[in-house]
């Protein structure tokens, strides 16, 4: 079997759970992974115990402090066994799996969705069609969240390597984000609206309804064209961020090829679209044709009586 | 004064259908372009040079066809413009080989690429490029400039974080706060005259073969409701029988 090395999922110094989803995704290729969590305190590592690894290596250096791609790369392939080694596919993991996969002289193939053997699946044209490809010798794969199901059991207790990466970046100041709302990327329910809102005021509902359900509040590229109040990292769509949430409800969204492109992979989708032929209606699990101002007050009234 | 290479490709435009015949997708119908983040990879080398001086060459990797590209490059302003050529596919090791080669070349100090291409979505070309020449690199950059060394704005935990990047570094480029700037009569002149600087560089045997397209499952008919009332309904369908709640 082939050897398969997992690099844990990281967000804000945790082993972020999807790490267990990544194990699954390693035994579809090879045996039961080495997890690696780079860390600079080892207690950390602790977090990827019954995620189904084989072992659990902390990878402690001080060159995980902030991230920096080539220190990041260094110190965790001197760590790591030869063989398939896995990642997830948040933006900084496949920037990572870039890099270790050039550090080897492997191939990367990015964003896997389905993993049989030497056979790995990822979307392709922003998910306007899958590609299959068949790899031969080891790789370095990334594979998207919310696709595997978890692996449990395993390794419980991790053993400590310290390592070193030299770190070319340095940090000149962090910058809060603009919008102390949730990043559509990282969002488990995003809510999203339109040129149909009429107006950049009216995101003010959609931000209502998010809160009520700890969503995010995204935007299609129309919306962020017309209205300079909405930016640009709320656009969902090719040009802008690709999404995976569990539930997408698109508000005043025709469904341009561009928006799907962006969110046609996510669990549920819900559209509220006034016209019954916008090409959204076809995507969606849940359509009401109705305007926003009819259908924005309803389904807040009926969330908030189901979750409070 | 820096030499600053710009990576282009040449890819569907993003707005086209794509359609899968046999198990291969099918471009023929459907018009090719400069992939999108590219563009803002290219403001950015302009930027810099604008602000050190030096010179910039758009470098794409591919056949003839893809010529239209750097002249389009040409005509928002770079210096020169090169191409490797090369037909078929390649994995990402091939591809990065074959560019660290051209970079070394071209004598590059500092490299901007989009953060992804539109067509494989990956964005492993910067990164994998800046490893194989021992170069930092940022991937993802929304801001950059250029006063006492370069430093970009790139995501970084909750937020963003302005990071100083010593050259010679690859910065992938998002859309971010990059206006990008369209050609002007006397570029898109130029750029007829301009001529290809063709390369021929070996690339290595690929370990990643395609196997098959397909397009993605299609979704099973969902519930369609007439009227804003039916809200209520799909929030208790949303809990119930979706279970996203």
């Amino acid at each position: 079997m082939t050897q398969t090395i997992v690099i844990a999922e990281m967000n804000n110094n945790a082993v972020h759970p999807s790490t267990a989803e990544l194990v699954t995704a390693a035994m579809a290729i090879g045996d039961a992974p080495t997890v690696i969590v780079p860390c600079t305190d080892a207690s950390v590592a602790n977090g990827a115990a019954n995620m189904g690894a084989g072992t659990v290596i902390a990878a402690k250096s001080g060159a995980f402090t902030h991230y920096d791609a080539g220190g990041w790369a260094e110190a965790l392939d001197a760590v790591a066994p030869p063989g398939t080694v896995i990642t997830g596919a948040s933006p900084q993991s496949k920037d990572l799996a870039a890099r270790i996969a050039a550090r080897r002289n492997l191939a990367v193939i990015q964003d896997a969705v389905a993993i049989d053997g030497n056979s790995i699946t990822s979307p392709v044209y922003s998910g306007k069609a899958m590609q299959t490809v068949s790899i031969s010798g080891p790789a370095v794969v990334s594979v998207r969240s919310n696709v595997f199901a978890a692996s449990s059991g395993g390794a419980t207790e991790a053993s400590v390597i310290d390592t070193d990466g030299n770190v070319a970046t340095s940090v000149a100041e962090f910058m809060a984000r603009a919008s102390e709302r949730l990043d559509v990327g990282e969002a488990n329910i995003v809510i999203s609206g339109g040129r149909g809102m009429g107006s950049p005021d009216n995101f003010v509902h959609l931000e209502s309804i998010a809160d009520t359900l700890g969503a995010a509040v995204g935007a299609s590229r129309a919306a962020v064209d017309t209205w300079e109040a909405i930016p640009h990292a709320m656009q969902v769509g090719q040009t802008g961020k690709t999404v995976n949430p569990s539930l997408y409800i698109a508000v005043g969204i025709s469904g341009a090829i561009q928006h799907l492109a962006g969110m046609r992979s996510s669990k549920y989708i819900v559209a509220i679209n006034k016209d019954a032929d916008a090409p959204i209606f076809q995507h969606a699990d849940y359509g009401i044709v109705a305007t926003w101002e009819e259908a924005l007050p309803v389904l807040h009234t009926a969330l908030k009586s189901m979750l409070d | 004064m820096p030499n600053i290479v710009v990576l282009v490709k040449q890819v569907p435009d993003t707005n086209a259908k794509i359609a899968v015949s046999g198990n291969r997708v099918d471009l023929s119908a459907v018009k090719m372009v400069m992939s999108p983040y590219d563009e803002f990879a290219v403001e950015t080398a302009l930027q810099h040079r604008e602000a050190s001086g030096g010179e910039v060459t758009a470098l794409t990797v591919g056949g003839a066809g893809c010529d239209k590209i750097l002249k389009d490059a040409k005509a928002i302003g770079v210096d020169r413009i090169v191409r490797v050529d090369a037909e078929g596919e390649m994995d990402s090791n091939a591809l990065q080989t074959v560019l660290a080669k051209a970079v070394t070349e071209l004598g590059a100090e500092v490299v901007y690429c989009g953060k992804a291409a539109a067509d494989t979505g990956a964005g492993s070309t910067g990164p994998g490029l800046a490893e194989r020449m021992g170069w930092a690199s940022v991937s993802n950059a929304i801001g950059a400039s250029f006063d006492g060394g370069l430093s970009v704005i790139a995501p970084s935990g909750a937020g963003n974080a302005k990071l100083n990047v010593p050259l010679p570094a690859v910065v992938s480029c998002d859309k971010g706060d990059f206006k990008v700037r369209k050609p002007n009569v006397k570029g898109i002149m130029q750029a007829k005259k301009a001529s290809v600087d063709v390369h021929s560089i070996d690339a290595p045997a690929s370990s990643v073969t395609v196997t098959s397209h397909s397009l993605p499952p299609a979704k099973p008919a969902g519930k369609t409701f007439d009227g804003g009332a039916a809200a209520a309904e799909v929030a208790q369908l949303l809990r119930d029988e979706a279970n996203v709640l």
